[in-house]
């Protein structure tokens, strides 16, 4: 068996979500090959090649993978999965806007979100907003997954020593442009990666209180993120929110402030090792998943928690 | 210009569904259902759009069991002109979705294609980037702002970072995010004129679609349980138990 991996990367950094989706290919078992596809991106290939476990790193340097276009890189994908039994990307916004394209190019249905390898074409992952695991089969040739990054701990990114092979297939399909992008800013560790997260929902009341969480979060290296209501109400940009359609994130610490805990917020967090709630209302359902709750109004208790931390 | 939209009927997002006891399915008799609440923005973003005479015709599609046509009229009665069923009562899966939509797209030829991100049962968030590869149409996927110029779209799509603005040549696909708009309700006389208003119905092999499943579900399981955790007094007794407990911070 032999497996693709489709490296995650901004051009000069491989993402730490590329780690997660080679352990996948491990657990499944056989060749990995890694893709890096983009412009400019030799720095991302050369930290590929130093990955656990990889034998060889594709790199496709062209000026139409420059911003990760779906309708150049999965014709790029579709191209070169021919050769692979399994195709894998992990399940970030680009990995979910081009694996789909690219496994409909090679007639195949690709399974989303795999939260475990119970075998080379079996596979597990949640559906209904995480409340029910399905184990599913496929009977296509080449397997098209997408990998939940949370459900595989990443590989050593040292230590290997794999060949870097240039690609040399350049797709342009000539249907999409990129036209400009706005990326949040911030010093605080990325939401998906982070150790610790605190997370703050209607219960803010307004997105200067978020200065609150962000005292704390400073103080426990964490990342920040939110409830779809607190988004919604525009107290904080949406790349911040953990749920269903948000973020999945399972760190080792997770607070949830001022957050009810709705099914589609649930989804997104309760693979986390301890899940702390504040929260005024005592039956929030934010207290059913809960190791540690605390009954009280967050105004209090946040600022008093910066002190004590 | 003319556009579709594809609308899932699903169980309603404030369920929460279980297994069956025997693991082979998810039990869902005597569950409330409803429109994909993002295929519900994506109806919207179609009607708005034909509010702002950028769009004449609006056609709305939905797949499955008779019961779907509930759906297609949902969207009817919020502003599309009519609808498209395709019937069957076999399981389809994104692949067989994206196909029969493909067969569509080529008898309809509209100019945009409006799809939901996800729908919340399946969780799939594939059909509208597998329709865009099988008509080889530009895909603006996970949209929060559309803009329809001449001859192309704009598309600000919501990703890990922020945002991204995407240029797709006409006509293109469209997946819609949750901030993309606020669906409206339809009113009461909307219904009444819904229930007048055309609804063809075909079916996969009138397309001349195979919807044979590509993957079998071996079962279904619920999700490990947490345990019922502890309420603390205050915020040292916190701050002391996830030290000395939980050893977290």
């Amino acid at each position: 068996m032999s497996i693709l991996v489709i490296a995650e990367h901004d051009n000069a950094e491989l993402k730490g979500a590329t780690l997660n989706t080679i352990a996948a290919a491990k657990a499944i078992g056989g060749d990995i090959d890694v893709l890096v596809a983009g412009s400019g991106c030799g720095a991302a290939a050369e930290a590929a090649a130093k990955a656990e476990g990889v034998s060889k790193v594709l790199v496709a340097d062209n000026a139409a993978y420059e911003h990760q276009l779906a309708e150049n890189v999965a014709k790029l994908v579709a191209d070169l999965g021919k050769n692979y039994s399994h195709v894998l990307a992990p399940a970030t916004t680009t990995g979910k806007n081009m694996l789909p394209r690219a496994a409909a190019l090679l007639d195949v249905q690709p399974i989303s979100d795999i939260i475990a390898v119970e075998g080379a074409d079996t596979f597990k992952r949640p559906i209904y907003a995480g409340n029910v695991i399905a184990t599913v089969q496929s009977s296509d040739a080449i397997k098209v997954a997408s990998v939940r990054t949370t459900a595989f701990d990443p590989v050593a990114a040292e230590g290997g020593s794999a060949a870097v092979e240039s690609v040399d297939i350049a797709e342009d399909a000539a249907v999409s442009k990129f036209v400009g992008e706005e990326l949040a800013v911030s010093d605080r560790p990325e939401l998906t990666a982070a150790r610790v997260v605190i997370s703050g929902g209607r219960g803010m009341q307004n997105g200067e209180n978020f200065e609150l969480l962000y005292k704390v979060a400073d103080k426990l290296g964490a990342a920040v993120g939110a409830s779809r209501a607190a988004v919604d109400a525009g107290f904080v940009p949406n790349d911040m929110q953990v749920g269903q359609t948000g973020k999945i994130v399972a760190p080792d610490l997770y607070v949830a402030v001022g957050i009810s805990g709705a099914i589609q917020h649930l989804a997104g967090m309760k693979d986390s090792k301890v899940i702390v709630a504040i929260n005024k209302d005592e039956e929030a359902p934010i207290f059913s998943v809960a190791d540690y709750g605390l009954v009280a109004d967050l105004f209090d208790a946040v600022p008093e928690l910066e002190t004590k931390l | 210009m003319k556009v579709l939209v594809a609308v899932k009927r699903v169980v309603d997002y404030n369920v929460k569904v279980r297994p069956k006891a025997d693991g082979s399915d998810v039990d869902t008799a005597n569950v409330k259902m409803s429109i994909n609440p993002f295929c519900e923005i994506a109806v919207e973003e179609a009607v708005r759009l034909k509010e702002k005479g950028v769009v004449s015709e609006i056609v709305a599609v939905s797949m499955g069991p008779k019961q779907c046509q509930e759906q297609i009229r949902t969207a009817l009665a919020l502003g599309a002109d009519r609808g498209i069923q395709v019937e069957t009562d076999a399981e389809l899966q994104p692949l067989a979705v994206a196909k029969c939509l493909k067969a569509l797209v080529e008898k309809e030829e509209p100019q945009l294609v409006i799809l939901g991100k996800q729908s919340i049962d399946g969780d799939n968030n594939q059909t509208g980037q597998m329709l865009a590869a099988l008509t080889g149409m530009g895909q603006g996927t996970f949209a929060s702002e559309v803009n329809v110029e001449e001859g192309s779209v704009k598309v600000t799509r919501e990703i890990d970072g922020g945002l991204q603005t995407v240029e797709l040549t006409l006509p293109a696909v469209v997946t819609t995010d949750l901030r993309l708009n606020e669906p409206r309700y339809a009113s009461l006389p909307n219904i009444m004129k819904a229930k007048k208003k055309p609804l063809d119905t075909t079916t996969p092999d009138e397309l001349g679609v195979d919807i044979a499943p590509r993957t079998k579900t071996l079962k279904v399981e619920p999700p490990a349980e947490r345990q019922a955790g502890i309420k603390v007094a205050d915020v040292a007794e916190l701050v002391e138990k996830l030290k000395s407990e939980a050893k977290v911070i």
